[in-house]
């Protein structure tokens, strides 16, 4: 291959060092109103009166909104495709506040200034409500945080929101209770896992204009222009047809920027008053009222025979989607369906349980999407019962672990909010991973633990894991070239580059496939106006799914343009070929530039053009293990991660320094959600993590060390043999870094995030025992 | 108020208000690659350099830069170009939204510290986050882009 599985510069990030404009806020009008949210105070509280009028008189103030502004029309804002599995529970503003920060009124301004002051100017009464702060409490409690009747699942998710149950779900494989009872060991436990924030450099921004043809031209810093465009039609009763939603510059996502939020407001001020607006969320705005991950609560079974056989799993999840449901049945069922399947030679499965509402921030999608929850707490316990076993847990995953050609009955029973589809593991190099991820860390010499001469304790873990590929039968991604003169080509897509290096990457599929240096290939994305529909960049979807349907689109210019190089010589069609630059037929040739100038000044003149689109029908999992060497000050109970070494199933790696940032950027994410990230709120609800100095994310300074390698693989299905790669790194970290922590001192953590304090006590209560 | 300031080499008066900070100063001049990240001078996105030393343009009062001079990404277009090798070279440039204010600690640092060692690296520059990279490929590119005389 000579453009694919090439390390080149990204297309983008020499013009963004050099400071380009190029990000939302950079294209924003310079004369925008600056639309600014008076965010609730409370909890849980129903706006019982709410007066802009004084608000209004202030020189400058050109539009307040409030609930009364606004028809009640139920979206949901989780930027998913259409018919979401997400419930419709969310109001543009609504006439209750469901947690500290959510929406009560909007204005727009002339500058910053007068819009803050306009904000403290609305007289807001509001009846404080007694709101539902503990997830475990959620259930049946008497305090209903949806009782509203226009809210409303598309399909059927398990919505009870008189119950607070946003989504709920269950699964059976086999008959769990009876392999259960038949197992010679049985392992009964219970994890917990945290809300962790984001924290993309570029906050949530939006601005809009009105343009001379009439329609409403948004820039937005989001993952799924597309869904955006359709769900700001929907919420504001406004043609789809004279919306254009341009996703420019991303700096960030990671999830974060799948669902809307400043969008809708913009574009209501802009529709009222005709005039240009934005809007810049502060970062206590991002922290407080946008989403975070999921909270789960895991309590895990299971069962093995004294041969060290896996025989069951059941698993019964608690989920927390906060104030309103945006992935909540999706994230939940990714915690089982991307995360079991590892152990594909169990007798029989269970996995169901709730997401229940509560009256904290939003959770919504966030790399990982439910499997690093899930992950952590299936590879915890797999070493707790390989422990309990007295079996190496390394030889253990090695025998029970998915292998190439396999399959899991999982796969047909769960997608993403519907059934799932079957699929056979073309490609899983796992074992490779394994074996050559304990090579890296040197396992042998040091598992389980070390003593350093100061004192300190070393100990190695690992965790294995897997993701997706897109959602098959839903995502769709597709692609347009079009040849000009002197023959270089636009790639147009509608997936979205948000930092990944998407942009890069399928102008390298479409040059290897052209057979032309990427150089001649100019891409763009995305703009919903000028690209063809991609349902956007979330579930790892793009380098499959978008990958595949630039590769098509690639491949069928490449048929037109040998159509036309035949037609021009004047040769049979069989015998014509193109080779990136020369089209040739026996001793007849001509350049491609040739070509395309012939066809657009002088003879059989048209335009050449190529569209086609992919919706996968499987979705192959990436897979990797991970491994994590840990240093533990035993007076203290302080983590050091010494070393990571991460082996790679991918497939191919189209641009292998891309992949590996992937990966390492998804590792260290991980590590800060295994280690100190955590969205802390007081007994009131209120978030004390709103601002980067009290929600901390690793520095430079505390990861030094980590070694990342791909396997060599090649899955059939996949543009020139790549999976996906976005996701998968996330995983591993809060299993193995903890199974190294115990490897180390005994001590097991349960709940994450891992603190000082914790691991500490855990210590004492060793000493204590013995 | 006005304030005199020299921007990249050119000498502006521009009317400031008294509680105006430099970053919103320098977007509404000309300068968009300075950018805001956290409004808490957390994060390193809103870094310029003042007299040659890197500062958090978000939390510096325009009215103090009177009389200094600012330099931004625009004004070390060639050094950041060459940073910009280095970083693609290993795929940490990621979405780059962080990436200006990068060049031009980087650019200070390589003018304050001689033959500085991996932590002295990370020390200087540990103010300047970045969610995306994992750092460890920045790393590798600054080493890289070090050995450049």
């Amino acid at each position: 291959m000579k453009y694919v599985n090439k390390t080149i510069p990204s297309v983008d990030g020499k013009g963004l060092m050099m400071g380009k404009p190029g990000y939302t806020d950079d294209l924003a009008e310079p004369n925008s109103l600056i639309v600014r949210v008076l965010r609730s105070p409370h909890p849980f509280a129903k706006i019982i009166k709410i007066n802009k009028e004084k608000a209004l008189t202030l020189e400058g103030v050109e539009c307040v909104l409030t609930h009364k502004d606004f028809k009640r029309i139920a979206v949901t804002r989780a930027g998913q495709g259409y018919p979401e599995p997400s419930p419709h529970d969310k109001f543009i503003l609504d006439d209750h506040v469901r947690h500290i920060g959510d929406e009560v009124a909007a204005v727009a301004a002339c500058d910053k200034e007068t819009a803050k002051k306009a904000l403290e100017l609305i007289d807001v009464e509001y009846e404080v409500l007694e709101p539902v702060l503990d997830f475990e409490k959620a259930y049946e409690n008497k305090n209903v945080i949806h009782s509203e009747p226009e809210i409303h699942e598309m399909f059927p998710i398990g919505l009870e929101p008189l119950k607070n149950v946003a989504a709920s779900y269950m699964m059976n494989v086999g008959d769990v209770d009876k392999t259960l009872e038949e197992c010679d060991v049985i392992l009964d436990t219970r994890f917990y896992t945290q809300a962790q924030a984001h924290v993309m450099m570029e906050p949530h921004t939006a601005n809009a204009r009105i343009d001379y043809q009439g329609r409403l031209v948004m820039y937005s810093s989001t993952q799924t222009p597309i869904h955006v465009r359709r769900i700001l039609s929907h919420a504001l009763e406004y043609p789809l047809s004279k919306i254009r939603v341009i996703k420019p510059r991303i700096g960030g996502g990671y999830g974060g920027k799948q669902c809307l939020h400043g969008e809708f407001l913009v574009a209501a001020v802009t529709l009222r008053t005709g005039k240009p607006s934005k809007i810049v969320y502060t970062r206590k705005e991002v922290f407080e009222s946008t989403f975070s991950r999921h909270p789960m609560r895991f309590d895990i079974k299971l069962g093995a025979m004294n041969d060290g056989t896996l025989k069951g799993i059941d698993v019964d999840v608690l989920s927390d989607t906060g104030a309103y449901g945006e992935h909540a049945l999706t994230v939940f069922m990714v915690a089982g369906s991307k995360v079991f399947p590892l152990y594909n030679k169990v007798d029989s499965v269970r996995f169901g349980g709730k997401v229940v509402y509560t009256n904290h921030t939003p959770a919504g999608a966030f790399r990982g999407y439910g499997a690093i929850q899930g992950n952590y707490a299936l590879e915890s316990a797999i070493d707790m019962l390989c422990d309990k076993m007295n079996i190496d847990p390394v030889e253990f995953r090695m025998k029970n672990m998915i292998k190439e050609g396999e399959t899991s009955p999982i796969f047909a029973i769960m997608g993403e909010g519907t059934e799932g589809t079957a699929m056979n593991m073309e490609s899983c190099k796992l074992d490779y991973c394994v074996k050559r991820g304990l090579e890296i860390i040197n396992w042998k010499d040091k598992y389980p633990k070390k003593t350093t001469e100061d004192g300190k304790v070393r100990g190695v873990g690992m965790a294995i894991a897997m993701q997706g590929s897109g959602i098959p039968y839903i995502d769709m991604g597709s692609a347009m070239i079009k040849l000009n003169d002197d023959g270089f080509f636009n790639l147009m897509v509608g997936a979205t580059e948000l930092g990944q290096g998407s942009d890069t990457i399928l102008g390298q599929i479409a040059a290897e496939s052209l057979g032309v240096n990427p150089d001649k290939i100019v891409i763009y994305s995305s703009d919903s106006d000028l690209t063809p529909f991609d349902t956007g960049a979330y579930a790892s979807s793009t380098t499959y799914v978008s990958g595949n349907a630039v590769k098509l689109t690639a491949d069928r210019m490449k048929e037109m343009i040998i159509e036309e190089g035949a037609k021009a010589l004047g040769t049979r069609l069989a015998e014509t070929d193109f080779d990136g630059k020369i089209i040739k037929s026996g001793d007849k040739e001509m350049t491609l530039a040739e070509l395309s100038n012939r066809l657009y000044y002088n003879e059989d003149q048209k335009q050449l053009m190529a569209c086609e689109s992919y919706v996968g029908t499987k979705s192959p999992p990436p897979f990797m293990a991970g491994f994590a060497e840990v240093e533990i000050d035993p007076e203290t109970g302080k983590v050091d991660i010494v070393d990571y070494a991460a082996v790679v199933d991918c497939g191919t790696t189209i641009n292998p320094a891309l992949a590996r940032v992937q990966v390492e950027g998804g590792l260290v994410q991980g590590i800060g959600m295994t280690m100190y990230e955590d969205v802390v709120y007081t007994s009131n609800g209120g978030m004390v993590t709103n601002n980067m100095m009290n929600y901390r994310i690793p520095t430079r300074k505390e990861i030094t060390d980590m070694h990342v390698e791909f396997a060599d693989s090649f899955e059939p299905s996949g543009p020139y043999g790549a999976k996906s790669v976005g996701e998968i790194g996330i995983d591993t970290p809060p299993a193995a870094i903890t199974n190294a922590i115990y490897n180390a001192v005994g001590v097991r953590i349960q709940e994450l995030p891992v603190t000082p304090e914790k691991v500490f006590m855990g210590i004492l209560k060793q000493k204590d025992k013995e | 108020m006005k304030i005199k300031i020299k921007i990249n080499g050119t000498i502006k008066t521009i009317n400031v208000k008294a509680d105006e900070y430099l970053v919103d100063t320098l977007r509404n001049n000309g300068c968009v690659s300075v950018r805001r990240g956290c409004d808490t001078t957390s994060c390193g996105i809103c870094t310029v350099l003042l007299d040659g030393a890197p500062v958090a343009s978000c939390s510096y009062l325009s009215c103090r830069a009177d009389s200094h001079e600012v330099t931004t990404v625009e004004g070390i277009q060639e050094e950041a170009a060459l940073i910009a090798d280095f970083f693609g070279h290993e795929g940490a440039d990621q979405c780059g939204y962080c990436n200006p204010s990068m060049a031009l600690t980087l650019y200070a640092m390589k003018r304050e510290l001689k033959n500085p060692d991996d932590d002295e690296i990370r020390a200087y520059l540990v103010g300047n986050l970045c969610r995306c990279s994992g750092y460890v490929a920045q790393h590798r590119a600054i080493r890289a882009y070090l050995e450049v005389e």
